[in-house]
């Protein structure tokens, strides 16, 4: 292994580091979207409400999968593994709908 | 080929005889061991199920009530059914022959979690434990289904077998992946995807839909617990919910479920059928990505149970346009052993016997689901005892016959012993004439219109029953004889050769059994289905296993 080769390996194997701030400002980022939440509660908003219900879930999620569950600075194999999951939910909701969607 | 040669004794130390005392085994991390024992747990389930089976049939013998009544006969077959399902069928082939032979397969030690290996054993105990419990507890009346409103309803405890589920699906999710990873992480050197045995591919697809679909069932079922004691409506239409929601989401699990069941018996006989014809597998590329065809189409089906639930039209055109497209995956892999077959030195050991049961019951078992996949037709045989036949057929006849099959075949390599031939001849003779004897007069019985689940009938039925009430009888007794034989050959059964069967994937490279650390090395990798390799054919070399993986 040539010293090129070495050091890439290496730093690929380096755990990757989050500063303290990024995870505060993930944190706070969460709690904003709770605010929104308990917010949207309060409004009349009808059928829209769910749509927000929705969104917040899908932000707050997608916020703690890739900074606090590490998907973010991860390998590619690992994305790959997250998108078959979401694939497969998408497809499972979809088809459930072509029951629902007619009924 | 033959085991009556003179052949050296077991090897001195195998990893059977590694470690002594109970405690050895409960706290193994070994997979080899761990296959053993899923095999002993899995085996004495399947016996009790099918001692439950065994009363049901009894009870159909003649019309009106026998020994068991309409309650008593809901319990059994309740108890039948989950058992059948979570505790044999789901684990039998990959949790015993998957972890036996997977990691041997790919030239590698172990798996790449061994705790967690040991850990799914002890979820698939503890779900064991508490199916039974309910038993002890009462009994549940719902059928395998768990159906809502009826489960969220009924007096009996149904949170006992629901939470067994939830825990057997944990181990299922946790041997899937310490399977995928292994797969991915610890092939030996040389070994690509396309030098994998089919073995392999099998159990690789099947890891996917028990790590993505297993969830939803574990989901739903913690939703009908919040329902039934929480009482907050998600399947109950009176407090706002929806009980074909619970539908969906119970089928989007298994139906999947049933691909987990039947690919790895697929697998299997994609092992068997080349090595007992010696003859290169016809269509390899063809085989695995029908594999991963069968995991992704089937797992899009799952309404097809459901046609006559009060779907929306629309829903019901696709699922049943996906449920005849599944079929092609199946068919490509039976064409495939079929022209592997073809002009191959064929052998009529008993392993190739219980394949080609595979191939004629299963064919059997499918195409009946393809009437089934019409809505017309569907509309008249949905719960009927053609779906029992139909379900046993695929199931049993699939996935219960490959088991034997499994057993058959690689028991010499788990053991080093080989079992009675004669013995194994006349177990399956009356194993296939009673399972036919069986289940095929209720193809007829159900097409004339014999509901499913009922423990009293019309007398216009008294022949059908009679008639298949005889042949569990056949078939039992054909079991028995089979496991009987297995146990036998551990003690008496004489020495088997390294490669009694001459085949060609690495498990057959190390010495049987194998020691507890079947490579020193990472092994010569060769093709998987070619039968001219020197270092497999001779026993003469065969050693304690350690040294057998640079064979």
């Amino acid at each position: 292994m040539d010293a090129a080769a070495h050091d890439t390996h290496d730093a690929h194997d380096e755990p990757h580091l989050t500063p303290y701030s990024v995870y505060v400002g993930i944190w706070l980022a969460l709690i904003a979207l709770t605010g929104v939440t308990v917010l949207a509660s309060v409004v009349d908003m009808k059928h829209q409400a769910i749509f927000v219900a929705l969104f917040v879930a899908t932000a707050k999620s997608t916020l703690v999968v890739l900074y606090f569950m590490h998907i973010a600075f991860e390998n590619r194999v690992f994305w790959w593994f997250l998108l078959s999951a979401i694939a497969t939910f998408v497809i499972f909701v979809l088809l459930t709908f072509a029951d629902y969607a007619y009924r | 080929m033959s085991s009556d040669t003179a052949m050296p004794d077991l090897p001195e130390t195998n990893y059977i005889n590694a470690e002594k005392g109970l405690k050895s085994w409960l706290t193994t991390i070994d997979h080899k061991r761990i296959a053993l024992m899923y095999l002993i747990a899995i085996g004495g389930f399947f016996v009790v199920a099918m001692g439950l089976g065994f009363m049901m049939r009894l009870e159909l013998l003649n019309p009106g009530e026998q020994f068991l009544d309409g309650a008593a006969y809901n319990r059994v077959l309740t108890l039948h059914g989950v058992i059948m399902i979570f505790l044999f069928i789901i684990p039998s082939i990959p949790a015993v022959f998957g972890n036996f032979c997977l990691p041997i397969m790919l030239g590698a030690n172990d798996v790449s979690f061994p705790r967690l290996n040991l850990a799914s054993w002890y979820f698939y105990i503890a779900g064991a434990i508490v199916a039974l419990f309910s038993v002890a507890a009462g009994g549940v009346d719902t059928g395998w289904t768990f159906y809502v409103p009826y489960s969220a309803n009924t007096d009996a405890n149904v949170m006992l077998p629901m939470f067994a589920a939830f825990l057997l699906g944990w181990s299922s999710i946790l041997t899937g992946l310490n399977f995928i990873v292994t797969t991915h992480r610890l092939r030996a050197p040389g070994m690509g995807w396309r030098q994998m045995p089919l073995f392999v591919w099998g159990i690789y697809a099947t890891s996917w839909i028990a790590v993505l679909a297993t969830p939803v069932i574990g989901i739903t079922l913690v939703l009908v617990l919040i329902e039934r004691y929480m009482g907050i409506g998600i399947f109950n239409a009176t407090m706002g919910g929806d009980p074909i929601l619970f539908q969906h989401l119970f089928w989007i699990y298994s139906h999947p479920a049933v691909y987990v069941m039947v690919l790895p018996a697929m697998a299997v006989v994609s092992e068997i059928v080349p090595v007992f014809s010696q003859k290169r597998i016809f269509g390899y590329r063809f085989i695995a990505m029908s594999s991963i065809a069968i995991a992704a189409i089937g797992s899009l089906v799952w309404a097809h149970h459901m046609f006559t639930s009060g779907m929306a039209d629309e829903g019901r055109i696709i699922f049943s346009f996906l449920t005849f497209f599944v079929s092609v995956p199946s068919a490509v892999k039976v064409f495939n052993w079929l022209a592997t077959m073809y002009k191959g030195s064929i052998k009529v050991d008993p392993p190739m016997l219980f394949a080609f049961a595979f191939i004629f019951l299963f064919s059997i078992g499918g195409f009946t689901g393809l009437l089934q996949g019409a809505l017309s037709v569907d509309i008249h045989l949905h719960d009927t005892a053609f779906i029992v036949a139909h379900f046993h057929y695929t199931m049993f006849g699939g996935t219960g016959v490959m088991f034997f099959g499994a057993m058959y075949y690689w028991w010499p390599k788990m053991f080093g012993r080989m079992y009675n031939r004669t013995m194994a001849y006349v177990g399956f003779a009356m194993f296939f004439v009673g399972f036919n004897t069986l289940y095929f007069p209720l193809f007829i019985a159900g097409l004339k219109g014999m509901p499913r689940r009922y423990a009293d009938y019309l007398p216009e039925y008294h022949s059908y029953h009679a008639l298949s009430t005889v042949g569990s009888w056949i078939m039992v007794t054909g079991i028995l004889i089979l496991f009987a034989n297995l146990i036998w050959a551990i003690k008496r059964g004489k020495r088997a050769e390294r490669n009694p069967w001459g085949g060609a994937t690495l498990e057959w490279a190390v010495a049987s059994p194998p020691a507890t650390h079947q490579f020193d090395g990472p092994p010569e990798v060769g093709e998987p289905y070619d039968y001219k390799i020197p270092h497999l054919g001779d026993d003469e070399s065969a050693g304690s296993g350690a040294d057998e993986g640079k064979a």
